[in-house]
């Protein structure tokens, strides 16, 4: 591989440009192609493919074997809470490849201090997610279980389709969101996607274990998806 | 990691100091000569998925895996041949025989894998 085809496949990695490495095994060279190039015909009908599975594969065009090598953008997650939890869980999440935003107006909360390399905005949800607006490549989880500043997120995710939606809360706290939720004009089914109590079951005690839980649930969402029908986005 | 003047890694994630070709990058940047082998098929139980990179440089250095530890023993030793002489290369692993001490899977899939020298 040439070194200017792999800085240009980094920048567009480090911009968060899904890119495709196109390597032809016969001639034994590369191309970067982004998402944003359409080649036509059988080779980019084989790289949009690729784009919307995430899967690298082998194909052959014009008698040529090529390895389409696919680069996806790392999902995101967004903690509502810069709680306890959260300082666990910001760097597990980190380390697993995702890039991390923590939100919360309290800010006795929200302090470098606590929450060090972490990019973290000491505001409203409302107005934060109006800046940067969650989608579907997005983990919400939410975790101060205060309404004031959870339900706005947790009916934002829903209708923009996020991967993942997750709440901290015991069964009878989530029961009184499911019906302001409901109120606030969601259905039943959108209202369901709402994973509560959050984590998987694994028996967690402590802030890191309940992370570690919270992060197994986020990557059984991103990893066990059905691609071939994304998830509804509400408008 | 060994890093030359001038190239700083403190502006990387965390989950970018283990990325590979990034790794690479740096690598190279940095003078030192780089091979990078890719996982390009794979066939039953495997370790890795299409796609993993595994880095190496001449000494044998290397960053990411293309198996679960298995086979990378062998790739590093082609790696830095593939880095003297420049010529891609394609290397098959099959089941491993442990009787035999044959390099391979011990999961029973079997994985190709392409190496090649960053120029």
């Amino acid at each position: 591989m040439d070194f200017t085809v792999l800085t240009r496949l980094n920048l567009a990695r480090r911009s968060r440009v899904p890119v495709v490495l196109v390597r032809n095994l016969e001639q034994g060279t590369d191309r970067v192609i982004t998402e944003d190039e359409d080649l036509g015909g059988a080779l980019g009908e084989a790289i949009l493919q690729s784009f919307r599975s995430g899967q690298s594969l082998l194909v052959e065009v014009d008698g040529d074997r090529l390895f389409l090598n696919v680069q996806l953008p790392p999902p995101h997650m967004v903690i509502i809470g810069a709680v306890h939890i959260s300082q666990a869980l910001a760097q597990m999440a980190l380390l697993a490849g995702f890039n991390v935003r923590i939100v919360d107006p309290r800010t006795a909360f929200a302090t470098p201090d606590r929450f060090p390399g972490i990019e973290l905005a000491a505001d409203w949800p409302a107005d934060v997610l109006k800046e940067r607006p969650l989608d579907a490549r997005t983990a919400l989880v939410a975790l101060t279980h205060d309404p004031k500043i959870d339900d706005f997120p947790i009916a934002n995710a829903i209708r923009s389709g996020c991967f993942y939606v997750g709440a901290l809360g015991s069964r009878k706290t989530h029961a009184s969101r499911i019906e302001r939720l409901q109120a606030d004009g969601l259905s039943k089914d959108d209202v369901s996607r709402v994973r509560a109590p959050i984590g998987l079951n694994i028996g967690a005690a402590g802030p890191a274990e309940i992370a570690v839980a919270i992060l197994a649930e986020v990557i059984q969402s991103l990893r066990l998806r059905d691609i071939s029908s994304p998830t509804k986005i509400i408008t | 990691m060994k890093v030359k003047p001038g190239i700083s890694t403190a502006s990387l994630m965390p989950s970018e100091i283990s990325d590979p070709l990034v790794t690479a990058e740096i690598w190279k940047k940095g003078g030192r000569e780089v091979a990078i082998a890719t996982v390009i098929e794979t066939w039953g139980s495997a370790p890795r998925p299409v796609g993993s990179h595994l880095v190496i440089d001449r000494d044998g250095n290397f960053e990411g895996s293309v198996s679960g530890g298995c086979v990378e023993g062998a790739v590093i030793a082609e790696a830095i041949d593939i880095i003297s002489d420049g010529k891609a290369k394609l290397l098959e692993f099959g089941v491993s025989d442990e009787t035999a001490w044959r390099v391979g899977l011990s999961c029973g899939g079997r994985i190709s894998v392409h190496v090649e020298r960053l120029d």
